[in-house]
Formats: structure tokens, sequence, C-alpha cells
């Protein structure tokens, strides 16, 4: 409760934390809201926003409805930002916490495995993957983890390396725990906080990333996603700028909403430590 | 010099062993893509059966994955990087041909960026938690959040289809017969809309990382001794303040032309320019899968000698590293 009113006090967090209440809100409510496919002709074809209230932001080329694509996409975005963030932390942080614990060969083959990942641009890596397994909701998250895990390794490895010379560390050595269980009960819980605290980064970048992968028409052909929405307008860019700009703009909300939360979550946990 | 020497020595010894990943790793993509260079030969050329066949066992693709493998380095090695369907050439000469357009692309935005960056990173930190510190910050923090291709279209539609003051895409005005001076100022007001679109994201970062360590270095005590000795704000902020926290945001020089590399892709596409990322984007759409991941390798090539030229910056720059050979 404390923490909360404390993470409430930053006017950018609440504001963060606003534009993701409406992103959730959004992603739940688009089969509610808009029962109908996305992607099934709704009205007359390139109506302009603001014009018919039962379409309130126009209609794209093919009449689809500009509003429900919106919301649509957002579950996409959320899902594909969301699922790929989890798979970077989790196996950065596993492969971190081992690189660190081994030490010697494994430590300095896993790393090098890490500077591999680094030194190919994340995008053309996952543009390769997306290219090779087919465009679907499950290729594109594992295309964008592939490129997201290294940040998280690299942390985790430097706690893990300072938390292993600790007495609490030392102690469970005495007693005869398991290597293996001294990693994941004592040494990976302690290691965690500063590598969540990379999340929203992580989660913005494949929000980002996946909008771009869309945007050259690589994303999941049945699903509607902003970034297809806008190389989809594109076409009409002369006449309907507006096509592009919307879904645009529903990105960089999203993404500065994550920065910003998470912003505040690092400041109020980072207090905390400090009260504590 | 011998210092130099050293770093470069070492540095090199890790990148081998990197490379040698990179290219296992695209082995097993070439593998897992459906069919093979026989098949794309075949498709490009033409050809029966029991030429397939024949072919198959001349370039070994019969052969067990751990030769196929060996094939594949020996190939490299010889800087051979295969045939491109698409193109009907060989994959190296089609990236080699790409290349200069997308370092010029990438040189641009990155000297954009790191420049632009530092300036206003200085005017940050020069009055921690000040107005103009906070409005900077999220200033760029909501510049950081917007995509690049998204950004590149915004700016089409203001400058090229509304102002009509820049041209729409492509890198020079196609058989306008310009040379010299002509041509090069063609094809810088070809690179304003990319480079702009690519450079200002970055900016952020840079912005940030200049902020955050000029904040950790106003609390030195040779800053506050500076200021007992009444030497002038302005000198402590540029000479002792913002000298000290620029050093680290040249090892992010190197770290982001990776990031640099992947958001080419997309910017080169959105602006038709002809380099290596969009011929990325035309391999993956012509299927073409030994080419994308000939274009892999040379973009880890070249994020490895980036980043070896900056260790040598770096290392010229800050004389406490690799003086002991330990650090680093």
């Amino acid at each position: 409760m404390i923490a909360l009113r404390r993470f409430l006090r930053t006017p950018e967090a609440v504001a963060g934390a606003l534009i993701l209440a409406a992103l959730l809100a959004m992603a739940l409510s688009a089969s509610w809201f808009f029962p109908r496919d996305p992607q099934s002709i709704a009205g007359p074809a390139l109506l302009r926003p603001f014009q018919d209230w039962t379409l309130p932001l126009g209609t794209d080329r093919l009449g689809r409805d500009v509003l429900a694509g919106l919301f649509h996409g957002a579950r996409t975005s959320l899902a594909v930002g969301l699922a790929a963030a989890a798979g970077a932390i989790l196996i950065g942080a596993v492969v971190g916490t081992l690189a660190g614990f081994a030490g010697g060969v494994a430590d300095e083959i896993l790393m090098r495995i890490t500077d591999a990942f680094q030194t190919v641009p994340g995008f053309l890596l996952a543009l390769a993957f997306v290219s090779v397994a087919g465009p679907s909701l499950a290729t594109v998250i594992v295309a964008i983890t592939l490129g997201a895990w290294t940040g998280p390794a690299r942390i985790a490895r430097a706690e893990v390396l300072s938390i292993r010379e600790r007495d609490y560390v030392a102690g469970a050595r005495v007693i005869g725990m398991h290597p293996l269980e001294i990693v994941f009960r004592e040494i990976l819980p302690n290691a965690l906080p500063p590598v969540l605290a990379l999340s929203s980064v992580i989660v913005a970048a494949a929000i980002l990333t996946e909008a771009a992968l869309s945007f050259l028409g690589l994303g999941d052909p049945n699903r509607v996603t902003w970034g297809g929405m806008i190389a989809e307008g594109r076409a009409v860019l002369r006449s309907a700028p507006y096509l592009s700009i919307i879904p645009g703009v529903a990105l960089v909300l999203t993404v500065l909403g994550v920065y910003l939360a998470g912003e505040g979550l690092v400041e109020t946990s980072a207090a905390r430590r400090m009260n504590a | 010099m011998t210092r130099a020497l050293r770093l470069i020595r070492r540095r090199l010894i890790g990148s081998i062993a990197v490379l040698l990943i990179v290219i296992i790793g695209t082995f097993l993509l070439l593998e897992a893509a459906p069919g093979d260079a026989v098949d794309a030969y075949v498709v490009s050329v033409g050809g029966d059966a029991s030429m397939i066949e024949e072919l198959r066992r001349r370039w070994g693709l019969d052969q067990s994955a751990a030769t196929r493998f060996a094939i594949y380095i020996s190939s490299l090695a010889r800087l051979d990087l295969g045939h491109s369907v698409a193109f009907s050439r060989p994959n190296l000469d089609v990236i080699l041909e790409r290349l200069p357009n997308t370092l010029l692309l990438m040189g641009s935005a990155t000297a954009l960026s790191f420049c632009l960056g530092t300036f206003l990173g200085i005017v940050a930190g020069s009055r921690p938690g000040s107005f103009r510190d906070r409005f900077l910050s999220i200033g760029s923090l909501a510049l950081y959040a917007v995509p690049g291709f998204w950004l590149g279209l915004v700016l089409v539609v203001v400058f090229s289809v509304q102002l009509r003051w820049l041209p729409l895409g492509g890198i020079e005005t196609i058989a306008s017969g310009k040379t010299g001076a002509a041509r090069a100022l063609d094809m810088a007001r070809h690179l304003v809309l990319p480079v702009a679109s690519l450079g200002v994201i970055y900016l952020a970062l840079y912005l940030r990382m200049m902020r955050a360590g000029m904040a950790e270095v106003w609390r030195m005590d040779f800053v506050l001794a500076a200021r007992a000795r009444g030497i002038a704000r302005r000198r402590i902020v540029l000479r002792h303040v913002a000298r000290n926290a620029l050093l680290p945001l040249v090892t992010m020089l190197g770290l982001q032309s990776a990031a640099m590399l992947g958001g080419s892709v997309v910017i080169e596409s959105v602006f038709s320019v002809p380099g290596l990322g969009r011929l990325a984007q035309e391999a993956v759409a012509s299927r073409d899968t030994p080419l994308l991941l000939g274009i892999i390798l040379v973009s880890a090539v070249l994020v490895i000698l980036v980043n070896l030229a900056v260790d040598l910056l770096y290392a010229a720059l800050d004389p406490r590293v690799g003086s002991s050979g330990e650090a680093a």
C-alpha cells in the first residue's frame, strides 16, 4: 500500500499507469465492443475520421473499421510484448545465473554465445527467423525473444558473481545443499530484482520490434497489428495519411506508457530499498 | 603502441570465437529453411532430376550434417557466400554493392544522434533537477518511444507531400547525369529524411546517458574543489563535469551499431534506399535465405569491426585502459 502510494506520487508514473490501464482495457474488451472480425468490411472505403459516429475513426482502403483494428491490434501488441519480455527475462536469468555460478569454461562458452547474439543485429535475426519458420504469433514472439535475452543475461551474471561470495551462499554449501539447489533457491531469487528492472525497456522494445516486423509484412497474417495497419495505410499516404498516423500514435502512447510506468516502478523499489 | 597492439590481439581472439558461433547459427537456420542450394540453383538455371542428383553429390549436400558444415565453413573462408537466386549473382557481390549506402546512412545517423544527444545531454545535465532537465528527459523518452519507420512516414507526409521540400525516397535522382558536388548535394537531399528518422530516435539514448553521467560527476569531490576555487560555472560544466561523463558514451557508440543496422532495415524500406537493409527485405520477399544469411554474416563482421574501432578509440582517450593488460 505504501509502495503504491509512493508509486503514484510522481506524475510521470501515474500517466504511464493510466495509459497501460487503458491499453489493457482495450485489449480485454476488443471482442466485446467489436465482436465482428476486424478484418471484415464494415462500411464504405476510405471514410474519414469523425464523419460517421458508428465508425468514429473512419475506414481504410477496403472499408475496414479503423477503431476496431486499433482495439484488436492492442491485443496483439500487448500479447507479443509481454510474452517476448517474459521469455527473454527467463532465458537471460537462467543463462546468466548458470554462467556466473559455474564460472570457468562453461562461463566462457555461455558468454561468447551471448556476445554472438549481441553482435548480430536483433532485428535482422528476427527477420531471418520469421522468414524461415513462417509468420505466426508464436514465431514472432520467439524471434523477438532471440534478440532480447542478452541484456538480462549480462546483468544476471554480474549480480550472481557478487552474490556467489556472500556468507549465506557459503552457509548453504556447508550444510551440503546440492549446487543446483543453491543456484535456484538461494542465488537466482536474489539476483532477480535488477534483471526485472530491465523489463519495461524489454517490453517496449518487443512492441516496437513486432510493429516493425508486421510493417514489413512479417506479422501473423490472421491478426490485426498496428504495424500492419500503418503499412496498409502507406499505400494511400498522400490522400489519407490518417490511416498511417492513427495506429502510429497508438504505438507511441503505448511504448511511452510502458517506459513511464517502468521508471516509476524502478524509482519506487529503489526508494524502498533505501528505507529498508 | 604495444598497448594498442595487445588490445587488438585480445579483441581479435574473442571476435573469432564470436564469429564462429554466428556462423554455426546461420548454418542451423540454413538447414532449417525449406529447400537447399541445389533447389535454388535449379530454379534460376534449370535442370532435370539426374542433374539435380549430380549437383547434390558434387556440392556435398548428400553428406552428413557435419560434412555439410565443413563445406559451409570452407566456402565462407574463401569468401564465397553462395549464389543469390533472386539476383542470379554471387551473394557477396550483391551485398558489397549495397553496403556503401547503408554505411553512409548509418554513419550520418550515428553522428547526428551522438552530437545532438550529447549536446542536449550537457544542457540537461548542467543543472540537474531544473525544469530544463526534466523537460529534456521526458521529451527524449517520448522520442525514444517513436517507431522509426512511422516517424519516417510522418516526415514524408509533412516535408515531401505537403511542403514538397524534399524527395520522397531513393538515394539520388535517377539518371540525372549529375557528377561531383552536384551529385553529393543531390544525395544529401535524399538522405535528410532517412537520417533524421533513424538518428533522432537514438539521440535519446546519448542524452539520457550523458545526463545521468553528469549527475554522478557533480557529486564528486573534485567538482566541489573546483567550485571552491571559484572557477566559472560554465567552465566547470564543460571542462570538468561533461568531459568526465563523455567517456562511457564512446562505448555506447559501439554497442549501438548493431541496433542502428537493425533499424536501418525498416528505414531503408520506407525511403527505398538501396542499402543492406532493403536488400534483407528483398531477400525475405523472394525467399532467398542464403542471401539473407549472408547479410547477417556481413552485418556481424561490421559490428565486430565497429566495436574494435571504438575500443581503440577508447584506449586512446583513456590511458588507464589496457595499460596493465588486466583491465577491460
